[in-house]
């Protein structure tokens, strides 16, 4: 335009440099919608809690519950598996954490039973699994064992076994999330 | 300098040859490396001398016909077969008469008719093998918890194959001293962890075939065997008798065009 | 459709163009860039049948494309009837069966092409000046190559696939703070799902697409600079040059033929062979395989994430600055990431690594290992060799895979070796043993015929 050549300096900048800041932010904003649309969508953020029922679990037994398409570990742990995990110090742990944090109540631990290496589904849900060297759990697909904690001690993953959001709703009944 | 070059020209074209080659034993080693890994525990199953081995190989309609007889009178029990249709019984040599009469033995499940409700009616020849439980939480808990998995793709869907589910049905042993199979478990060294769920699931003369052929375990094993290889590869004769085509005449036009080449690059000094 | 306009086409030529040629010229003239950039196209008269491997992979990439669009017609990306769709495929489409096969032993056959397009480039030099845009071209390919083939495997949606892309998928969550929630956004929900299937097949049908744009660029950048040869030495005169066609259209048409019987040998009468067999169970996300396995492209970097086991930090301290996770997963990215800089990397002058004595055996020696670390990755994780944990020589095959490029080729190699003296003409050499084997020819020696060819 020619009127826009005759302006003074300052004000063309200013035209010049709010049109082009406007263009970006307008270009983002339109954008954005389309990388967002990507994420977790309303009904699969909808199934975010679920509620689990403990008075069918015994001592010494497991449950799997499935919370956000994640199987979850409801383990009712016998004395043995309690102390096993509060005997192991800051030493023996690859992510040093006390089992104390990991349990709202000693005789119940509920984990999400994914491996934090690279996502499989450890055993020793079952009766027959192999458990591992530290008697929890152990991942079949690189050798991760996991303790009675659900704490990782030995193999490739880095992280232990993660303690999902939960709390008691009464004395045999939690909800997940 | 002259020798030298020749030389080098010569080792270009050997190490593509060399390359190549090596790659390919390279696919070849990780491809027999895999089935090992994946039987992991469970013996080599042996090979045997299937009649669609081979490269022109064919099934064996007479077997195929006495294996579906043995599916349908065992294995049919606790195994869906889903992804056949009976139409596919066509390729065992019945006409499509007999087709038609065999699907109308089964009852399948149709609907909702114009009152909203499910209602049963005779089998159609584009109607596929019905499943014997309802859903797979219905076949674990007639089953102890263990899932009898659909059979339409188990000669592909296990290391070994053919060869792997011959030696599994023929393998049940008593367990070696030491072995300690708990209750509900049946011993079987061709099984990955040597102890499956799966009772031994043939027994002799268990099946009256209508050929006559006598039901050893042996021969109901190896039928039934054929098939579900039938069953898991239905295209393969098709595919082999293709191929052999496929082959040969890229194997002329290999032929020809090495030597248009070469007349081409005659001209070049 | 002659006459009114042919007067004023041909403004490149003396001689106008005449005829439906002529008429397209003055309007549009892509004949005439088919013509010189494919037909006249000038090509070093000395090139080895590794160099028809480029024209061959473009040629794959075309059969890719057009399987795979007549396969999409009929597959469905839904969770609950993806494998289902697909068996419809195998089993009730007509000729369903050949075309799902070509498409996925063409998969790894298009590795295979560019594996040895790029192990050839390794070779003669041909990442180095000028045609460093040319090879960086080619890593993009081989990248989107690596991202298309992985999500064109969790299409049919067996066991494999779903824990292949779980695996995958779970590579970014070692990314520190935001890893957790790329992995979510990745998979658009809280696991490997229906999203992700969905995604994946519409990015799968898009990334052949996209490679193709690339490869435009690939070959543009090729016609710039033009084509390597065996020598390594530049073209110097006209004579040392033949057009595109017929000899190389001829040369690369035999290739083709050759390499289709051995793709046809899989497609027909092995075509599972390099498959899984678990990927023909329908996924389940409750059932993890006993061994994730990868397709055999992608062993080596499956070898190279698995082998940090391992956190990086200072020795007896608490300080960690890398966990082993994301260690892994750098060395694995690290090991393409390499392949950006190579050609500032590698400060021989010379470009063929025939006339370089001391770097043949430690390409070879990369070529092996390379090799072996495919090996290290089809092995479940606790093997051995040796008595010795596998991972061990794992890491071995490594250190060398980054040795040779951050240190043998920038560093040792140029200081050790002595520069050569290289031929000067391309048409001499080539004329030289072409005498030379005619020669051998009319002695009729068949020992010397036998070694020349």
């Amino acid at each position: 335009m020619s009127d826009a050549s005759q302006d003074p300096p300052t004000r063309r900048d200013f035209l010049l440099l709010t049109g082009t800041a406007m263009t970006a932010v307008g270009t983002g904003a339109a954008v954005w919608p389309l990388i967002d649309s990507l994420s977790p969508s309303a009904e699969v953020l909808a199934l975010a809690t679920v509620e689990v029922n403990l008075a069918n679990i015994e001592a010494g037994q497991s449950l799997t519950v499935v919370w956000r398409s994640k199987p979850v570990f409801v383990r009712h742990r016998t004395e043995q598996e309690i102390n096993q995990a509060a005997q192991a110090t800051e030493r023996d742990l690859i992510d040093p954490e006390a089992d104390s944090a990991r349990a709202v109540r000693p005789e119940w631990l509920v984990i999400v039973g994914i491996c934090t290496h690279l996502g499989c589904i450890p055993l020793g849900q079952k009766t027959g699994d192999n458990r591992g060297e530290f008697g929890g759990w152990f991942c079949p697909c690189h050798g991760s064992h996991y303790d009675t904690s659900g704490r990782i001690r030995k193999g490739p993953a880095p992280k232990n076994l993660t303690v999902p959001e939960y709390r008691f709703l009464d004395d045999t009944r939690i909800l997940i999330g | 300098m002259k020798p030298q070059i020749r030389m080098a020209g010569g080792y270009g074209f050997a190490l593509v040859v060399v390359a190549t080659l090596v790659v390919v034993a390279t696919l070849a080693v990780a491809g027999t490396i895999r089935p090992a890994t994946a039987a992991e525990g469970g013996k080599a199953p042996p090979k045997q001398d299937w009649s669609f081995n081979g490269a022109l190989g064919t099934y064996d309609k007479a077997a195929l016909q006495r294996g579906l007889q043995v599916y349908r009178e065992v294995c049919s029990a606790c195994h869906s077969l889903k992804r056949v249709a009976f139409r596919n019984l066509e390729a065992l040599g019945y006409s499509p008469e007999q087709v038609k009469s065999l699907s109308a033995e089964y009852e399948i499940t149709d609907g909702p008719n114009d009152e909203g409700d499910f209602f049963e009616r005779v089998g159609l020849p584009s109607d596929r093998f019905p499943a014997p439980f309802a859903n797979d939480n219905a076949a674990r808990a007639a089953n102890n918890g263990a899932l009898p998995p659909d059979l339409s793709l188990i000669t592909k869907a296990r290391a070994g194959g053919a060869d792997y589910l011959h030696a599994l049905l023929t393998g049940y042993r008593e367990a070696p001293a030491g072995h300690e199979v708990p209750d509900g478990l049946y011993y079987n060294e061709y099984y990955a962890s040597q102890q499956l769920a799966m009772a031994p699931p043939l027994t002799e003369g268990q099946v009256e075939y209508a050929d006559g052929t006598p039901s050893s375990v042996e021969q109901m094993s190896s039928d039934v065997t054929q098939f579900l290889a039938w069953a898991a590869e239905p295209e393969l004769e098709a595919r082999k008798q293709m191929g052999f085509k496929v082959l040969l005449f890229l194997f002329v036009l290999s032929v020809v065009m090495f030597f248009a080449t070469r007349r081409v690059w005659s001209r070049v000094e | 459709m002659s006459a009114p306009h042919s007067s004023h086409s041909g403004s490149h030529n003396a001689t106008p163009a005449k005829g439906f040629y002529g008429w397209m010229e003055a309007r549009l003239p892509a004949l005439s860039l088919f013509n010189k950039t494919l037909r006249d196209f000038p090509e070093p008269k000395n090139l080895s049948y590794l160099w028809n491997f480029g024209s061959l992979a473009g040629i794959v990439l075309v059969i890719m494309i057009l399987s795979g669009i007549v396969l999409a017609t009929q597959y469905t990306p839904h969770v609950d009837m993806a494998f289902d769709s697909v068996e419809r495929i195998m089993r009730d489409v007509n000729y369903g069966w050949l075309i799902r096969y070509i498409h996925a032993n063409g998969a790894s056959f298009f590795f295979l092409v560019v594996f040895i397009h790029m192990f050839r480039g390794l070779y003669y030099g041909s990442y180095k000046k000028p045609r460093e845009l040319l090879w960086i071209l080619g890593v993009i390919i081989f990248l989107l190559m690596m991202a298309t083939a992985f999500m064109g495997y969790v299409l049919p949606w067996g066991q494999m696939s779903f824990w292949g892309a779980t695996v995958i998928t779970n590579l970014f969550s070692a990314i520190p703070l935001v890893g957790e929630g790329i992995v979510q956004w990745l998979w658009g929900g809280f696991a490997v799902g229906n999203p992700t299937l969905n995604r994946f097949f519409a990015l799968h049908y898009l990334f052949p697409f996209v490679i193709v744009g690339v490869v435009i660029f690939h070959i543009w950048a090729l016609h710039v600079v033009g084509s390597n040869n065996p020598l390594g030495i530049d073209v110097r005169e006209e004579r040392d040059q033949i057009p595109f066609h017929p000899y190389y259209t001829f040369k690369d048409l035999f290739g083709l033929s050759v390499f289709l019987f051995f793709f046809a040998l899989f497609v027909f009468y092995a075509p599972n062979y390099l498959g899984h067999p678990d990927n023909y169970i329908p996924a389940d996300p409750l059932v993890t395989p006993a061994h994730i396995v990868p397709e055999w492209y992608f062993l080596p970097f499956y070898a190279m994430l698995r082998a940090i086991t391992f956190d990086i930090g200072i020795p007896f301290t608490d300080i960690v600055f890398v966990e082993a996770k994301l260690g892994g997963v750098l060395v694995m990215f690290g090991a393409i990431g390499v392949l950006f800089i190579l050609p500032w990397l590698d400060r021989s002058p010379v470009r063929s690594g025939r006339f370089r004595p001391l770097f043949k055996p430690c390409y070879w020696l990369f070529f092996v290992c390379c090799v072996f670390l495919g090996y290290v990755g089809a092995k479940p994780a606790d093997a051995t060799l040796l008595g010795l944990p596998l991972q061990w020589f794992g890491l071995l095959g490594i250190v060398y895979y980054f040795a040779y490029f951050l240190v043998l080729l920038p560093f040792v190699l140029p200081k050790l070796e002595k520069v050569p003296e290289l031929p000067v003409s391309i048409a001499d050499a080539y004329s030289e043993k072409s005498s030379g084997k005619q020669k051998a020819a009319k002695e009729q020696n068949p020992t010397e015929e036998g070694q020349a060819e």
